[in-house]
């Protein structure tokens, strides 16, 4: 970034911002040698004391990454001695089990194998907790502090403190293993593992205020599809977060409203997020091994391909979400199948679609069939849906431009 | 290794209808399997299935005296209904375990790990 700087000015921010770049592979692969997370996190959290107080001076090192990995390992030796639990740790043998684990005192930490895949699988483990998945995914893996991640979640700290060290507890007690799964096992185990990213940049997205949750999903998504390169739900999920990304701006502009799809200034859509999603799903597509959420990216890449709403081209989003609903047959996914009818059938072949839906907790739900209620020019039904859907809607700002009769929408 | 409770509780006033004899046999046949396997396995280390929650008998201390009353726990709405104690590598291998049981027994089964004595 500044190549050109002879010796460039780190702040206690920048310090902070490769710090959270680098530590989740660091936390992975102290959690690997050492067999308990609180081990590592505690580690890492000196490390990073250590490069506030040296980097400003000394300057970044070569591979800040192995830097802190190694003074965050000496750091634990160190501590370990000192609290004589290094003995403890050898005869319980390592709390997490690795497959291969030496429980010994500490190898050396391999500089080519990546361990963040083994701590995004335990993380998300299927005997946490979707909360405590998420939580654990932010905290170690991503690198957030546990105020940071319990103001993403609007949770008080000491309620989420509470929660990750619940979770960690259950890891250690029940020995939820540290490891990658195994083939056979991967489609069950992987689908809370997307779900958790996904979960990430949805809470980005809801809440203005958090923004960085978005790039923090990103980040991991990125991650997934680096380790797992085979797997096309992985690469499908980062090309439906980078092609919703793209949109993100013009959705919820800084006033804290919501713009449609169709009223939104598609020349402010960022045009390298849609070329490296769209690059993504033609990926996908030659692989031809459709899932959920390359079915949803591959829609997304059709819409970023119009230049305005009515260029879109609506049978081929039909037809993607006609599969979509094969794979993933819930009521949601019916209701943006009957969205994208009404643009090729008309409001009274989709408003007949709608009404067999059982979502009436949904407030989209009710914001669509105000949509198609007004534009069948049945006036006060319209007006009630739009009432109910702002009734339910979760926040001041969906709240606000459902009252509005969904202004904007046509 | 990690020792394991496997354990299915009923709830009170759920009562289940009875089995038919047929039934009855079927079930003692999947559940002879799966304590074989889990025994050929090494994971087995004890179990079995307990009579009615209204055979209990509860002794509790009151005062210095050892007092003694008919029925399970009051307060527990759930009673335990059977379980079995395993040992298994890690809890991946504890839940396969469990999915074999729930799958014979057809109840949900839930699995916990014991303490270690050095974690008391």
């Amino acid at each position: 970034m500044r190549e050109v700087d002879v010796a460039p000015k780190l702040d206690g921010a920048e310090v902070g911002r490769i710090f959270r770049e680098e530590s989740g592979r660091s936390v992975a692969a102290l959690i690997r040698v050492f067999g308990d997370t609180d081990v590592a996190e505690d580690a890492v959290q000196e490390a990073f004391a250590v490069a506030l107080r040296k980097w400003p001076g000394d300057g970044l090192p070569p591979n800040p990454g192995g830097w802190i990995t190694t003074t965050a390992r000496n750091r634990a030796i160190d501590r370990l001695r000192r609290e004589s639990r290094g003995r403890e740790l050898h005869s319980e043998g390592a709390v997490l089990s690795s497959g291969n684990d030496d429980p010994g005192m500490p190898e050396e930490v391999g500089p080519v194998e990546d361990d963040r895949l083994r701590l995004i699988f335990t993380c998300c483990h299927p005997a946490l907790s979707t909360e405590a998945q998420v939580a654990l995914t932010l905290r170690l893996l991503g690198g957030l502090s546990t105020e940071e991640v319990a103001r993403s979640f609007l949770v008080a700290e000491a309620a989420m403190a509470q929660r990750l060290a619940r979770a960690k507890r259950k890891i250690r007690a029940a020995r939820i293993p540290y490891r990658v799964p195994e083939d056979h096992e991967l489609p069950n185990r992987l689908r809370p593992v997307l779900a958790v990213v996904y979960l990430v940049y949805n809470a980005g997205l809801a809440s203005p205020t958090e923004p960085g949750l978005c790039s923090e999903a990103i980040r991991l998504a990125r991650i997934l599809a680096t380790l797992m390169p085979d797997e096309p739900e992985v690469a499908g999920l980062l090309a439906l977060l980078l092609l919703t990304e793209s949109r993100r701006a013009s959705r919820t502009p800084p006033d804290g409203s919501i713009v449609l799809l169709g009223e939104q200034d598609r020349r402010r859509w960022d045009r390298a997020l849609i070329e490296e999603g769209q690059a993504i799903v033609r990926r996908c597509l030659r692989r031809n091994q459709p899932g959920a959420y390359q079915l949803q990216a591959a829609i997304n890449a059709v819409h970023a391909d119009a230049a305005t709403m009515e260029e879109t081209d609506w049978p081929q989003i039909v037809a993607l979400y006609d599969q979509l609903l094969a794979v993933a047959p819930t009521p949601v996914v019916a209701l943006n199948r009957a969205i994208a009818i009404g643009e090729v059938q008309g409001a009274a072949a989709a408003m007949a679609l709608v009404d067999d839906l059982d979502l009436d907790n949904y407030h989209p739900f009710h914001a669509t069939r105000a949509d198609l209620l007004r534009r069948l020019a049945r006036n006060s039904e319209a007006t009630a849906a739009y009432e109910r859907a702002a009734a339910l809607a979760p926040t001041d700002a969906e709240r606000e431009f459902l009252r509005l009769g969904g202004r904007g929408s046509r | 290794m990690t020792q394991y409770l496997l354990s299915v509780h009923s709830v009170e006033g759920e009562g289940r209808d009875p089995m038919t004899e047929e039934e009855m046999q079927q079930f003692m046949q999947r559940v002879g399997v799966l304590e074989e396997e889990m025994k050929s396995a090494g994971a087995w280390l004890f179990g079995g299935a307990l009579h009615e929650s209204d055979t209990a008998t509860v002794v509790r201390m009151s005062g210095s005296e050892v007092l003694t009353t008919d029925g399970p726990f009051a307060e527990s709405k759930e009673h335990l209904g059977g379980f079995y104690i395993i040992e298994a590598e890690d809890l991946d291998a504890a839940l396969a375990w469990a999915s074999k049981t729930t799958a014979a027994v057809s109840k949900p089964i839930e699995v916990r790990p014991f303490r270690h004595v050095s974690e008391a």
